[in-house]
Order: C-alpha cells, then sequence, then structure tokens
C-alpha cells in the first residue's frame, strides 16, 4: 500500500496501521543509527600501563554532526582523537570510520583511512622548517599534485581561515591564534569530509578562541563536514550548540543565534569522566541535568 | 633482569627502525630532495670540524712519536706510523665521534622537539611516514657522508703529521711521503671506508630513535638528545674493536 493510499484510508476512518510499510527513507529518519555514521566507536577499551583510560566507549557520530566531546585534563578527551587517526590502537572494541573498521588496521592501511580526516591540534602542530604555504600545502606536495593547483587551494584555504597574508611568513612569526587559523587550514586542505579538533581553542583570548568556534560552525552548516571538538571550555560550548552560520542575501556568511523554541543545530555533546560517558545529548539537556558532576564541571564549582 | 629486558627492548626498536626505514627508502614516494639536504648538513657542516681534527691528530701523533722513532734511529718510517693508525682507527673513530656529537645531538633533539610539539603526530594525521620522511634520509645520508669525511680526516691528518715532522723535527718532506705511501696497503683503504659506513648507521639509528621516543616536554627532549649522543660514541667505539678484529682477519691485514 502506497502512502496517499494510507492517507485516504485514514480520511476514511480504516485502520491502516498494521499494513503500512515505512519505506527506507522514512527508517533512515527515525533510525538515524542504520545510515552509515561518520565515525562510531563500539565498546572501547584502553589502558597505558595500569591505568584505565577509556573503559567501554560506544558512540556515534553522524554525517554533518559535531560532537563536542568535553571532560576534565586527562579524562581520555584527546585519546578519543588518537584511537580515530589511528595513532594509538584501542585493547578491545571497534573503531568504525564510515562503516570501514579500522581498529586492526596496520600502519600502510591507515594511511588511506587519514586522507579522509582532518586534524587540529592543540597548538597548532605546524611544522617549524616549513613557512606557512609550505604548511598548509603539505598534504598536497605529498599527493605530488602540480603546483599550479596546489596554490590555488593553499590560497582558497587561508582564505577560509582569513589569513591570506601570512603566506610567506615562517610558523615562529606568527601569534597563537595564527598558528591555530593555518592548523585549520592545513587540516582541511584536500575538503576531507572528518574533521577532528583537540582543544583548538585552549589559550586563546575569546575573540580568537570565537573565531575558531566559528570556522568550525562554518564547516558543519555550509561544508557538510562531520567533526569532533574536544574542548573543556563552556564558551565554545555555547557557541557551538546555540549559532548556526547562513549566507544572507548579499552572499555573505552570517552567523545567527537559534530561536528559544526550535533547535536546529547539529550539535551533541558527549561528557567523560573516567574514560566512560556521563552524558549524551543537547547543550539544553546537559544545562538542565542535575548530576552534580555536570553542574561542577558547568559553573566550576 | 629489568635492565637486561629494557636492553633487549630497545635493541629489538633499534633493528625494527632500521628494517622500516630502509625497506621505506625504497618505496615511492621518494624523499630525494630530504636526502640530499641532510647529506649537505651532514656531510659538507661537519667538514671543518672534522678537518681541524684530523690535522691536530695527525700533528700530535709525530710530535709524541717522532722522539721514540728517532732514539731507535728508525725516524724515516715515522710517515708510516700515523698513515696506518690514522687509516685504521682514528679516522674512522675520531670522525664518527666528533659527527654523533654534532649530528647524533641535532637529530635527537630535532626528532625530539618535533615529538613533543605534535608535528610526527601530524605528520602522522597527514597520512606521512615519519620513518621514510625523516628517519631514512637522515641514516642513508650519513651512511654516504661519513666515509668521505673520514677520507677527509685521514688526508688532513697525514698532511698535519708532515707538517710536524718537517716544521719542528726539520725532516726532509720526501722521506715522510715515501714513508707514507709505503706504509698505506689496499686493505687498510678498504678496512678505512668500511668502517665509518657501520658507524653511520649506528649514529643515525640511534638517534633517530631517541629522538623519536622522547617523552615528557622539553626536559625530556634535553634528556634524549644526552642519551643519543652518550650512546652512540660507546657504541662507536665497541663496535670499532670487534669491526677492527673481523675487518683484519677477513682483509688478512697483518698486525705489524
Amino acid at each position: 500500500m502506497s502512502l496517499a493510499e494510507a492517507i485516504e484510508n485514514a480520511e476514511t476512518g480504516e485502520n491502516t496501521e498494521e499494513i503500512l510499510e515505512p519505506t527506507d527513507l522514512e527508517v533512515a529518519v527515525d533510525e538515524p543509527e542504520r545510515v552509515v555514521p561518520a565515525i562510531e566507536f563500539r565498546d572501547v577499551h584502553l589502558s597505558f600501563d595500569d591505568k584505565k583510560i577509556l573503559n567501554g566507549l560506544s558512540f556515534i557520530v553522524r554525517r554533518g554532526e559535531t560532537k563536542i566531546v568535553l571532560g576534565r585534563s586527562g579524562g581520555g578527551k584527546s585519546t578519543i582523537i588518537r584511537l580515530i587517526l589511528g595513532l594509538l590502537k584501542p585493547d578491545s572494541g571497534q573503531i568504525f570510520i564510515d562503516g570501514e573498521e579500522i581498529s586492526d588496521y596496520s600502519e600502510v592501511k591507515m594511511m588511506d583511512v587519514r586522507k579522509k580526516i582532518g586534524m587540529v591540534f592543540q597548538e597548532g602542530a605546524l611544522f617549524d622548517s616549513l613557512s606557512v604555504y609550505d604548511n598548509v600545502a603539505y598534504r598536497l606536495h605529498e599527493q605530488r599534485v602540480d603546483e599550479i593547483e596546489v596554490e590555488k587551494e593553499v590560497r582558497r584555504m587561508l582564505q577560509f581561515v582569513q589569513l591570506e597574508d601570512a603566506i610567506d611568513k615562517m610558523p615562529a612569526e606568527l601569534s597563537g591564534g595564527m598558528r591555530r587559523r593555518v592548523g585549520v587550514a592545513r587540516a582541511l586542505i584536500g575538503d576531507p569530509q572528518i574533521v577532528l579538533f583537540d582543544e583548538p581553542t585552549a589559550g586563546l583570548d575569546p575573540p580568537t578562541a570565537r573565531t575558531i568556534c566559528e570556522l568550525a560552525i562554518k564547516l558543519r552548516d555550509l561544508e557538510d563536514v562531520s567533526s569532533i571538538f574536544v574542548t573543556h571550555e563552556m564558551n565554545n560550548l555555547e557557541i557551538l550548540a546555540s549559532e548556526y552560520a547562513t549566507v544572507n542575501e548579499d552572499g555573505e556568511i552570517v552567523f545567527e543565534v537559534e530561536g528559544e523554541k526550535i533547535c536546529l543545530i547539529n550539535t551533541e555533546i558527549i561528557m567523560l569522566k573516567q574514560g566512560q560517558i556521563v552524558f549524551s545529548g543537547k547543550d539544553e539537556e546537559l544545562t538542565a541535568s542535575k548530576d552534580e558532576y555536570i553542574q561542577k564541571f558547568i559553573h566550576g564549582k | 633482569m629489568n635492565l637486561l629486558k629494557k636492553f633487549l627492548f630497545e635493541l629489538q626498536e633499534i633493528t625494527n627502525l632500521i628494517i622500516f626505514s630502509f625497506i621505506g627508502a625504497f618505496k615511492k614516494p621518494y624523499y630525494l630532495a630530504d636526502l640530499v639536504k641532510q647529506m649537505d648538513l651532514i656531510g659538507v657542516g661537519s667538514l671543518p670540524i672534522v678537518l681541524l681534527t684530523g690535522l691536530f691528530t695527525g700533528g700530535v701523533i709525530i710530535l709524541q712519536t717522532f722522539p721514540t722513532f728517532q732514539y731507535y734511529s728508525i725516524q724515516d718510517q715515522v710517515g708510516k706510523s700515523v698513515a696506518t693508525s690514522l687509516m685504521r682507527e682514528l679516522g674512522p673513530v675520531l670522525t664518527a665521534l666528533m659527527v654523533s656529537g654534532r649530528i647524533g645531538s641535532a637529530i635527537s633533539a630535532e626528532l625530539g622537539s618535533m615529538v613533543v610539539s605534535q608535528q610526527i603526530d601530524a605528520m602522522r594525521a597527514l597520512g606521512t611516514d615519519p620513518y621514510r620522511k625523516l628517519v631514512a634520509p637522515r641514516i642513508f645520508a650519513l651512511i654516504l657522508m661519513l666515509p668521505f669525511l673520514t677520507v677527509a680526516a685521514d688526508v688532513f691528518g697525514i698532511f698535519g703529521g708532515g707538517l710536524v715532522a718537517s716544521g719542528i723535527f726539520n725532516q726532509d718532506s720526501s722521506v715522510f711521503v715515501a714513508s707514507v705511501r709505503n706504509g698505506i696497503s689496499v686493505e687498510d683503504i678498504l678496512g678505512g671506508i668500511i668502517k665509518p659506513i657501520v658507524f653511520g648507521l649506528i649514529i643515525g639509528s640511534i638517534s633517530c630513535y631517541k629522538g623519536l621516543t622522547t617523552t615528557d616536554g622539553t626536559v625530556g627532549v634535553g634528556r634524549s638528545t644526552t642519551n643519543a649522543v652518550v650512546l652512540s660514541s660507546i657504541v662507536v667505539i665497541i663496535f670499532d674493536f670487534f669491526l677492527s678484529r673481523g675487518i683484519n682477519s677477513i682483509l688478512g691485514i697483518k698486525y705489524i
């Protein structure tokens, strides 16, 4: 029975519940986990020596979604990112990238998976011996892309992070915020569909931190990138979870705050405590939570 | 027991590092530009200190041995003594020690800082194998350049010896040159080139390993640099004994 027939039947008062079969799309909307997620952790355990870092971690990052990972320092936040990149291997459990299990991939196989992923490091982690241009172009140079094409891409990326003027500078000449933005540009070259941020705003002043958050919002809303944003700063969370990017009539990108009643933003939060998820949901749910640990984390007392 | 375990573990890791970088070096993409850059840094950059070391070592050998040779009235043989001691032992070993001090420390400090500032992680995240991009060019540059540096040190050492013999002890330079030519054999030259190849491998692999296994931030960088220089110097000296024994018996060099 088609949907139109079902509606007709409903209007005539016939019971259609048993015979109406949902289409694949409807299933996908109702059960998002049936769509292949960008990143998935299934019961991941990891210990260093005797210390348990991750204790049965399971979560999903859907396509186009930003997952904010909160937690105290040393709580295993950055470990998650290192596991996704294959820089570490889990003791047990499975990790999927685009539905592909990577937990037991060799370094050579991981190289292909890493091509899909962009990574922004805590301090930028720029190569000191290379100029800004060469840093951003690094991935393309490694792939032996034609230099004309490389230059076009590098300029596009530096424009995205608003640092076109710094193209010939060395990393040592840049401020902390600029280094971080070059790090973003380097991560984004080649248009990866997954981007990982490892405390990208740590130690930055609020306006610069906001710029980094806006870059993440632009990626989420305009480029349909899935991302993980590791942080322990609450104002990052506020910006990421309550603002969205859109293009206005003049073709400019503007950031708008979501309305009180409607929440369209594709951002969820997970909070870690001793390697386990203690919270998973939207920002409104987080602030409304009565949990003592969460309240202490949000208010600092 | 723990010490033995640690030793075996490090030995295994260094062997792995050598194997990975050797296999990686012959796969595409090749990092030829990096190799040439390292050869310039290691070879050309170390030339002044290596030449000075050679020159003064050759000089001091003559300064110390000439009176003894004179006592036995065999001072016309003094060129032979400086040539053989430099080519067989002092040239390769002193060059390796100087290079391990200058280059071994630089390699492990550079790689250590890259580890600490997450640049190695960034490199892997961007799809590059650090063994191929960083380790292989350094090890190969050392293996290729150390023999040249050693030969340069030998030549300058003999020259320095000649200067002292003629300048201080008034020996006729033709006597010295004849004695040098008489003293050097093909086996000496061969042995003197095989040794630095092995030393280059030792210095390169130990320094890269120590650099890449740096932990504990900037303090760790200092520690791994010290360890790299100390360990590679000691291993060079130990290997020198066994290499000398091996080369002598394989090439049939007589001790007298």
